[in-house]
């Protein structure tokens, strides 16, 4: 039923006989309408809640797990899964430092070279997956592992640091908004957060790759006798996975301004909470970038607010929880009435 | 049909391949040890496994090399290990098991759940097998001794540095690594009874927990400084939550406006000190909590008497003996 649903709101785009809302995008609004809920209420209970620093603090505090949402979106509508998110992350954010503090190289070079390592890796995932066979659960589990590995080996297990004078951190936390717009200090990494996003929601819904990327989690089978190389798909799918993954490492290393190889474990299943409340399907199929990004909106708004009020962290963690098993029953039961 | 019998067999494969390293791993193991059993133990180097809590932060490191030294001079074999992250007791348990397993002359380890480790410690001693806890203790009078900072009166003399910095009054927030851990425990309620018992005008407004982890730290402090917009001082009780704090307090452009007090060292915090972010911070001794520890372990090998309780110090660093000949030795970048 899926299918055909969103098929169908491809195709139906193009002929315009579309009520106001178009069904594939209910999802959307509906997620929409609870994180503008949500920021009402938490307005309502704290007079600190909606204040200009708060809400940049917290779209920044968005930006690595959204960007890592980002990516992982691609995967999850194939109907796949990549748990190597976090410790890839990690792995370019140390490559930057190798790059930029230990060779010397110039920021942006340091920069390319840090995503490209996050690329690598997803192109590494993407070939075990379509050339070995081995389940995406599986392949990525391993690259997970291989990537901490990595990290750990080529930083000797210490963290890297930048130097003051290379303004790496200006990446992420300098504003070049502020600049253009007195006041309006936005940090750099909030805006190349919303970039990576509308870069992602072009690839999914414009390109070749995105209209693969559904027909894949769709139904492989049929994918594949249409005569679609769906192994060089799936490659190419898990690479702007790891493409996003690495730019979300890069970010992450800005903003401490050093790159640390013990963090990114568990971000992973941060990444996948956000993509889910988005209204990506773990089944595959189905999905947008917009869901994704107010996924990680409500996830950081969520926490953040709960934060304000003071609400003891064993519960917040708790009430989270929840609220993806809500958002996701929700999402079932619209769709079971069609 | 045919692609699933294939995944399968690839599967299965990869598990027989797995299974089939892990067994000739466990003989080499067992080989080994049964080689240890059968020499004479005085012909062999001593060997004393050391399970850390952790190994990637720089405070592991640090006491690894304490070890290392001591290792040295008393001329036995020493291994570090410990899991990847403070919360991974399990892999902890089970790396002690691994330890116990090659027949050790003497064990070296600092318990991430005080209570979860017991059993296997009394198999140790039952074993005749003499325990140092290092770090934080265990619940318990297996280990012979116990190598570790006084985290209460670190934590306390942290609070008293910060009260004297912002005036003895005012509002302040801490951000603790965990609420389960020993040293998370102790340096929170240390820290928190200190300004309590002695500073009435202080008012805690907010513990929260970041694991240690840089960001996670970040967000959460910033949090706090917004609920709170009157807050003067900022508690950070190790490494990852002080440079949490410094980070907030970056990020909001609040340098100068708030006090940070921190734990441990590391170059950020060093650079956070110099600075002028970050008003000062209590380390410990690492390399001595290592040393300690090996030393301690020889000596009962030996059967010479052991300190139930070696304190191996804190001390309060900031501007002006950063550079002292007394802390460089127990701070590391």
């Amino acid at each position: 039923m899926t299918i055909q649903n969103d098929t169908g709101a491809v195709q139906t785009g193009g002929k315009r006989a579309v009520p106001i809302i178009k069904p594939g995008a209910m999802q959307q609004v509906l997620a929409f309408a609870s994180l503008v809920i949500l920021v009402l209420v938490f307005s309502f209970s704290s007079p600190n809640f909606f204040q200009f620093t708060n809400i940049v603090g917290i779209l920044l505090s968005t930006a690595v797990i959204g960007v890592l949402a980002l990516g992982s979106t691609f995967v999850i509508i194939t109907g796949g899964i990549d748990l190597s998110v976090g410790t890839v992350m990690t792995l370019s954010a140390i490559m930057t430092g190798v790059f930029i503090t230990y060779w010397d190289l110039p920021v942006p070079l340091g920069i390319v070279g840090g995503i490209m390592t996050g690329a690598v890796c997803g192109l590494l995932s993407g070939t075990i997956i379509s050339k070995m066979k081995i389940p995406p659960f599986i392949a990525t589990l391993a690259m997970m592992m291989i990537a901490k590995g990595l990290a750990l080996v080529i930083s000797g297990a210490k963290p890297i640091y930048f130097k003051e004078e290379t303004g790496y951190s200006k990446l992420a936390l300098d504003s070049a908004i502020g600049k253009l717009i007195p006041g309006f200090d936005i940090p750099n990494g909030v805006l190349i957060f919303f970039g990576a996003a509308i870069i992602g929601g072009i690839i999914l819904s414009k390109t070749i790759v995105g209209r693969y990327n559904f027909a894949l989690g769709s139904n492989e089978e049929a994918t594949r006798l249409s005569g679609i190389n769906v192994n060089y798909w799936k490659i190419v799918i898990y690479t702007i996975t790891g493409t996003f993954t690495g730019l979300a490492g890069v970010l992450m290393a800005s903003r401490l301004n050093s790159a640390h190889p013990s963090l990114g474990s568990g971000y992973e299943l941060e990444a996948i909470a956000a993509v889910v409340l988005g209204g990506t399907s773990l089944s595959g199929g189905k999905g947008t970038i917009v869901g994704t990004v107010i996924g990680a909106l409500i996830m950081s708004v969520l926490t953040n607010g709960l934060r304000i009020l003071s609400v003891p962290q064993e519960w917040q963690t708790v009430v989270v929880g929840i609220v993806i098993v809500l958002a996701v029953y929700a999402d079932i039961l619209r769709r079971r009435k069609k | 049909m045919k692609k699933i019998t294939v995944t399968m067999l690839v599967m299965l494969l990869t598990i027989a391949m797995l299974s089939a390293c892990a067994s000739k791993g466990n003989e080499g193991k067992g080989e080994e040890a049964a080689g240890k059993g059968s020499t004479n133990p005085g012909a062999e180097k001593i060997y004393i496994p050391i399970i850390s809590k952790g190994f990637q932060h720089q405070f592991w490191q640090a006491v690894k090399s304490g070890a290392e030294k001591a290792a040295k001079e008393f001329n036995v074999e020493i291994t570090f290990e410990g899991p990847e992250t403070e919360s991974q007791v399990d892999k902890q348990i089970e790396m002690l098991q691994a330890a116990l397993d090659k027949k050790p002359s003497a064990l070296g380890f600092a318990a991430l759940d005080s209570q979860a480790s017991i059993p296997l410690l009394q198999k140790a001693k039952d074993a005749g097998i003499p325990v140092i806890a290092f770090d934080s203790g265990v619940d318990s009078d297996i280990p012979l001794a116990t190598a570790s900072t006084d985290n209460l009166a670190a934590a306390a003399l942290a609070a008293d540095k910060m009260a004297e910095l912002i005036g003895g009054e005012g509002e302040i927030g801490m951000i603790v690594h965990d609420q389960t851990s020993v040293t998370g425990a102790n340096r929170r309620d240390g820290f928190k009874k200190q300004i309590e018992d002695k500073y009435p005008n202080i008012k805690i407004v907010d513990i929260q927990y970041g694991g240690g982890d840089h960001l996670k730290s970040t967000d959460l402090a910033k949090a706090i400084i917004q609920a709170h917009p009157n807050v003067k001082g900022f508690f950070g009780a190790n490494e990852g939550s002080a440079i949490g704090v410094i980070n907030a307090v970056t990020e909001l452009k609040k340098e100068g406006q708030i006090v940070v007090v921190g734990f441990d060292s590391g170059k950020q915090q060093i650079d956070a000190i110099k600075s002028g972010k970050m008003a000062g911070a209590i380390t410990q001794n690492p390399v001595g909590i290592g040393y300690e520890t090996v030393k301690a372990a020889v000596q009962a090998i030996r059967g010479e008497k052991v300190e139930s309780t070696i304190d191996t110090g804190f001390y309060w660093y900031d501007k002006s003996n950063i550079d002292s000949d007394e802390i460089k030795a127990v701070i590391y970048e």
